[in-house]
């Protein structure tokens, strides 16, 4: 039973990543699966950092989009050269670059902890990302280098031209990493990461050295890291300087912190939604970039853990059979709530429209469906004091939240 | 070549300077609360729209008092509101907090003033040239930007070390509770500096705006080079960022204004056998060098130039 048990959570996610593309059949709905499974894998790997660790890193793209680079020119090679290396190996190679430059930088960088390695990953990943433009034999300059993933052998009869084929590959590759990211934390070693993470001095006591330990995590990371790197350089045959720089580094940063890093399943959450944020997001509305920025401030101030974090909240309560009680407040909180989202978007979409786009189209504006005037007041009054009431009836329901809280886990105490 | 080095070495004692604005509250904030900013170059940033905006409508001269302190104000409210908020949850989050803040100034600075640089001129009183010196003039407002950095210098210095606000701050950099139990109002103390950190980089960026050039990515450029500032000062260590930043202002003005590669050194044989590595000039890797002094530093001397502290 308990064999079952453990087993159950693998052969769902087995199961999903099979079956998805069967229910989800377009074409866009099995690209933006691909990319969540590349970006599941590289937020894994940076949560080898952050979450297991705690070593918070600024350039973890530099493994990711290195390691791109590194399959990119291994495919051309296979191609021009006549290897036999088929499609599906090539992600080996990207872990390898990943591995080969983690150990490179990890012997600067892991030296220290805490803030100054955050300091150290960010220059070295300015580094990288300025050689980048410097070096146009490798990195290609703007326009980056390119593949032909068709071109290399066939793989058991399969030429990866369609991307459902190309899906199945990064799914394959995804679910390994995934698994093997999971031993990781069960083994003495991921323990003795999360001893450095908590208190290093002990963990020297112990007899281990906190350096070591934060090398060899590194190292892990960088691997895994690069092999979604190679995933990527497969699944859009194209890599630019772009894939080594900051906006990458904090995409990542973002998956793994707004899913939540205390916990393996966070990163996950992390990286579906906001792949999938990222994607639909950016047709919706010019201001998508400034939304990502609110949701991480947001999820800072108010959530330190994350969506994972504020979900396993729940647990107890919900071990206890007790999430019925908290179910009433939560209705109750629901309309506020929704009355500031929906003031809050109203107003960035207003400004953003009124700044950006009025002065060539016009302060004529469309808005869930509404044609709203960006330059009226009205539009504003309406903005603000739906944001302001939402506030308003938040606080007027936040104690009873916490009082719903309160009796959901003295309850709890009592029955035990 | 007298010429060049001459200017050179004006121009990057400018930008040292113009760095320390940044990097002496940077290192302040940093001591004082273990807080790495992330956001202080967007401050600098929004010193500079700011500048532009109230130069355009009402004069460079009110921009140049009321713009830093606008930030300043700006950087009070996001200390009180915002990182005193996270400062329960540790110091990653706080500096999670900074990270997000930045990207959403910057952000908000391209909703308001678009992607494209904006024309943010040098005040008609001060566009004329100050002196000519073998054939090349040195426009005054450069002397200008030197001579309000100096001043500025000047000034937070005799503040630190001869007033008592300047003793608090000082000592709440390393004994906060004791301060605390004296009876002074830390966490206020706290604000003061985060805003006159963020009014000192803010005054940075109105000043500089003119000069260099202002656009959106005007703080993610600069950003990582104040952090290799105070690292290779020497966390927490003003005068260590003081002499890092004149470092990197004049490493990084030389090595723009030197246009040979390795080529050039080795001669062709050598130069062909390294690739593109053998055709870079020294003028391509000016941007590079900041992060490789970072990296040396940090192998031969982890606690800085002047620093005291590993972390």
């Amino acid at each position: 039973m308990t064999m079952l048990n453990r087993a159950l959570p693998w052969v769902l996610l087995a199961l999903a990543f099979a079956l998805l593309p069967k229910i989800l059949t377009s074409n866009t709905a099995i690209t933006m699966l691909a990319m969540m499974s590349i970006n599941i894998v590289f937020a894994l790997s940076y949560n080898v950092l952050l979450g297991q660790t705690g070593l918070l890193s600024f350039g973890h793209a530099v493994y990711y989009g290195l390691a791109g680079f590194f399959a990119i020119h291994a495919m051309n090679t296979v191609v021009r050269q006549g290897l036999g290396v088929p499609l599906p190996f090539i992600p080996i190679v990207g872990g390898a670059a990943g591995l080969f430059f983690a150990f490179i930088f990890g012997w600067v960088s892991t030296r220290r902890a805490g803030t100054v390695f955050s300091m150290i990953s960010l220059g070295l990943g300015e580094l990288v990302a300025a050689s980048s433009l410097i070096l146009r034999g490798f990195f290609g300059g703007e326009e980056g280098v390119t593949a032909n993933r068709t071109k290399l052998p066939s793989f058991l009869g399969h030429k990866f031209g369609p991307q459902i084929e190309v899906y199945y590959l990064i799914a394959f590759w995804a679910f390994v990493c995934i698994v093997l990211m999971y031993a990781l934390t069960r083994t003495p070693f991921g323990r003795m990461c999360n001893a450095v993470r908590e208190n290093p001095e002990r963990a020297e006591f112990v007899g281990y050295s906190t350096q070591r330990v934060r090398f060899i995590s590194f190292c892990l990371s960088g691997f895994f890291a690069g092999v979604a790197g190679a995933l990527a350089a497969i699944n859009f045959e194209i890599m630019n300087a772009q894939s080594v720089g900051a906006a990458q580094s904090g995409s990542v940063l973002l998956m793994t912190y707004a899913g939540g890093a205390g916990y393996f399943f966070g990163p996950i959450i992390g990286a579906i939604i906001i792949t999938w944020l990222q994607i639909t997001l950016s047709d919706v509305t010019g201001a998508w970039m400034l939304y990502f920025g609110l949701l991480f401030i947001l999820v800072v101030m108010f959530s330190p853990g994350g969506i994972a974090g504020w979900l396993m909240l729940h647990q107890p309560v919900w071990r206890a059979g007790r999430l019925g009680k908290l179910a009433p407040s939560y209705a109750l909180a629901a309309a506020p709530m929704a009355m500031m989202l929906l003031g809050a978007i109203m107003i960035i979409e207003a400004a953003h429209h009124q700044l950006v786009k009025a002065a060539g189209d016009g302060p004529a504006m469309h808005f869930l469906g509404l044609s709203l005037n960006s330059n009226s007041p009205l539009t504003w009054a309406v903005a603000i004091g739906l944001f302001a009431l939402g506030v308003f009836g938040l606080r007027l329901v936040w104690p009873r939240i916490s009082d719903a809280w309160g009796a959901a886990l003295a309850n709890d105490k009592a029955g035990a | 070549m007298l010429e060049l080095i001459t200017f050179s070495t004006l121009n990057g004692v400018l930008y040292g300077m113009l760095l320390f604005m940044m990097a002496s509250g940077l290192t302040l904030i940093f001591s004082m609360m273990g807080v790495l900013n992330f956001a202080h170059a967007s401050f600098y940033m929004l010193g500079a729209y700011f500048g532009f905006e109230i130069a355009r409508h009402i004069g460079f001269w009110p921009a140049f008092v009321v713009a830093p302190l606008l930030v300043g104000g700006i950087g009070a409210i996001v200390e009180r509101y915002g990182l005193r908020q996270v400062h329960k949850y540790g110091h990653v989050p706080e500096l999670l907090f900074t990270f997000g803040l930045a990207f959403v100034i910057e952000e908000i600075v391209q909703m308001f003033w678009g992607k494209l640089p904006v024309d943010y001129r040098t005040p008609p009183s001060l566009d004329f040239v100050a002196f000519r010196l073998f054939d090349t003039t040195y426009p005054a407002y450069r002397m200008f930007m030197l001579v309000t950095a100096v001043a500025m210098f000047v000034f937070l210095l005799a503040i630190l070390t001869r007033t008592r606000v300047g003793l608090i701050i000082q000592a709440s950099l390393t004994h906060p509770n004791m301060v605390a139990m004296l009876g002074h109002d830390v966490p206020k103390i706290f604000m003061l500096v985060f805003g006159v950190g963020a009014a000192l980089a803010g005054l940075a960026g109105v000043i500089a705006g003119p000069a260099l050039v202002t656009q959106p990515s005007m703080a993610a450029l600069l950003g990582p080079i104040l952090f290799v500032v105070i690292v290779v000062g020497g966390l927490g260590s003003l005068s260590g960022a003081f002499v890092a930043s004149i470092l990197i202002g004049l490493v990084q003005t030389f090595a723009v204004a030197i246009n040979a590669s390795l080529t050039d050194l080795f001669g062709p044989t050598i130069g062909a056998a390294l690739g593109d590595l053998g055709n870079v000039t020294v003028a391509q890797v000016a941007p590079v060098i900041p992060y490789l002094l970072l990296v040396l530093i940090l192998i031969f001397r982890p606690t800085g130039l002047f620093g005291t502290r590993e972390s």
